[in-house]
């Protein structure tokens, strides 16, 4: 479970790594995006994986560690947020430089 | 507990709300409210730095749940000086702002109060995803400020500043994950205690993490080479909002403080001093590079962004070198090229409404209106920034060149601090002669220039005057400051409550 688990984050990384590279902003878009899934199960994680088990204190129970499923709310709400805005940027960059290149000229 | 260490943030966020609501209202009254809370920020955070002059930190539990399980606000020293700073900064950026620049829009007022609201809390916070949010409380304003107005080359920095910082932000939360995931706390002085005492197989997740989270923080302290975003966006953005932007990188530079001195500090045991092979080289080449982006600029405003990215350098260096004197130098240093810098940005803006149609552009222009009056005041910000003496630069890189002295990196802050003030003082000489004394005959001024216009600008400068005339205690209030960063268990203690036994 965990190695696919990492596995699963490494490639999200990758292939947000990879296109936040790339030269127009869609594919840009989609790579902040893709980067913030894989921040996101990372964070999720860090409390350990486990089945099973409620996320509250009990006497004599295991229980799963709370904190990390409240960053990863507000750390959705903030990378959810911050990607509305990039696209209306992108696409206001695309109306006011003409292109959808990132530096806002083709192929210099 | 006591409730003035939430004041600097509680103000700005209601002041925004209110604005938010004001909208409708007219100008003169969202300037009018804009500004009073400005002004009552500055009493506040007077009243804070009295309160922590003394010595002691003052901790504020959110919800009174007790620190590592709740979020605390932390004000000792550093913290209060640096929200006075912001205080200061706003106060004469917001004068400069209702004389046009608000007047685009609506929400220029609330994006500036929020910004206000995340640089405070940054400022203020102790606990590191505490930090996060208010990093993205900052940026998202932030954004919207610099979009302000509009325009092509604007949205096109704009798209480059908020793309780098959504990267940053990931990475931020890559480093506050692992750091959770090891540690089991996000308190940054439950860390610093955890941290002293990490084992062996979990070393590596701790090193990579605390490397991330410089990296993060030098993106936005502007450290080379994650410095290329800055001029962009502070070149090409409207001049209110540059000079405001001049605490930013600071904001950057004072996380590296903080986790270099708390986190990472002597008393870290395995970690301790992790930053500290790439504080000094990589703080020195951006010196070098902000010099050369100096030189190279066409414009004046572009100028002022790369003497930001020679500022950002500069204050780092001073932390690189370590120690509470260089320290103690390096906020000095910090609270003078703020002040100093976001001046340029203005009288930039100045100069380039009045040059008419060749803007702050450095080639032969019209003559300018009142010219006289306008040198005087570029002199005076100039010596200033560059490092000339009789004013604060000149203190500041002094202190700094004095505080290296006997270190390891002595030769080399020397050569590269020494060298290129002579080089920004030519460069900056020339700008001077292009665009005041570089006339071309019957061409068409600009705007006259209204004395008012330049009250923020002096306004500023007399606050760097005043730096140099009270060089002496602001300098001792900086080396309290460092030492009680150096002595992170007073800090630790007071958080935790350790040492304290009570809520102070």
């Amino acid at each position: 479970m965990e190695a696919l688990i990492a596995i699963v984050i490494g490639v999200l990384t990758a292939c947000g790594v990879y296109l936040s590279l790339r030269g127009r902003t869609f594919p840009v878009v989609l790579g902040l995006t893709l980067m913030s899934y894989a921040v996101n199960l990372f964070l999720f994680v860090m409390g350990r994986l486990m089945i099973g088990t409620p996320p509250v204190i009990q006497e004599n129970a295991a229980y799963a560690d709370p904190l990390p499923q409240a960053l990863v709310l507000t750390a959705i709400v903030i990378s959810f947020g911050m990607t509305a805005f990039v696209v209306i940027l992108a696409l206001r960059a695309r109306a006011e430089l003409g292109n959808d290149h990132v530096d806002g000229k083709e192929n210099p | 507990m006591n409730h003035l260490v939430i004041a600097p943030l509680l103000l700005p966020l209601l002041a925004g709300t209110t604005l938010l609501l004001l909208r409708g209202s007219a100008t003169p009254v969202r300037q009018a409210v804009s500004m009073l809370a400005t002004m009552a920020l500055v009493v506040i955070a007077v009243l804070l730095l009295l309160k922590v002059a003394d010595g002691s930190v003052l901790v504020y539990r959110l919800g009174d749940w007790p620190a590592p399980f709740g979020i605390v606000l932390v004000a000792d020293r550093l913290s209060a000086m640096m929200v006075l700073l912001t205080a200061l900064l706003s106060a004469s950026v917001i004068l400069y702002a209702l004389r046009g620049a608000d007047h685009d829009g609506r929400f220029f007022h609330v994006l500036f109060q929020m910004q206000l609201f995340g640089i405070n809390g940054a400022f203020l916070t102790g606990d590191l995803f505490n930090l996060f949010v208010f990093f993205e409380v900052l940026l998202i304003a932030s954004y919207g400020l610099l979009l302000y107005g509009g325009g092509a080359d604007r949205t096109r920095a704009g798209l480059h500043y908020v793309v780098l910082n959504l990267v940053g932000s990931t990475l931020f939360l890559f480093a506050v994950g692992a750091l959770y995931g090891v540690l089991g706390t996000l308190n940054m002085a439950d860390i610093a205690q955890r941290l002293a005492t990490v084992s062996e197989e979990d070393l590596g997740v701790v090193r990579a993490a605390g490397l991330l989270l410089f990296a993060v923080f030098a993106l936005k302290g502007a450290l080379a080479p994650l410095h290329l975003w800055l001029p962009g966006a502070y070149g090409h953005t409207s001049a209110a909002v540059a000079a405001m932007f001049a605490i930013m990188t600071k904001v950057g530079a004072y996380a590296i403080l903080r986790a270099h001195s708390l986190m990472f500090g002597p008393d870290s045991g395995p970690v301790a001093g992790l930053l500290d092979p790439w504080l000094l080289p990589l703080a020195l080449i951006t010196v070098v590079a902000g010099t050369i982006g100096v030189m190279a600029s066409k414009r004046l405003s572009q100028q002022a962004a790369y003497l930001v990215v020679v500022s950002a350098g500069t204050l780092l260096a001073a932390v690189g070198v370590g120690g509470a004197e260089a320290f103690a130098a390096g906020l000095y240093y910090l609270l003078h090229s703020t002040l100093a810098a976001a001046a340029v940005f203005l009288l930039a803006d100045v100069i380039s409404k009045a040059r008419g149609y060749a803007l702050d552009k450095l080639v032969p222009g019209p003559e300018l209106p009142r010219g006289q009056l306008l040198a005087g005041v570029f002199l005076i910000i100039v010596l200033a920034i560059s490092g000339m003496p009789p004013l604060s630069g000149f203190v500041g890189k002094w202190l700094i060149l004095q505080a290296s002295i006997g270190e390891a990196g002595m030769p080399w802050v020397f050569a590269v601090l020494l060298v290129t003030s002579l080089l920004v003082i030519m460069t900056l000489a020339r700008s001077g002669t292009m665009l005041f004394f570089k006339i071309e005959e019957g061409a068409a001024a600009g705007n006259p220039v209204r004395t008012l216009d330049l009250g923020a600008p002096l306004a500023l400068a007399l606050i760097g005057v005043g730096l140099v005339v009270y060089a002496g205690p602001v300098y001792e209030f900086g080396q309290a400051a460092a030492e009680q960063l150096l002595q992170s268990e007073a800090y630790i203690g007071a958080v935790l409550q350790v040492a304290t036994g009570g809520s102070q």
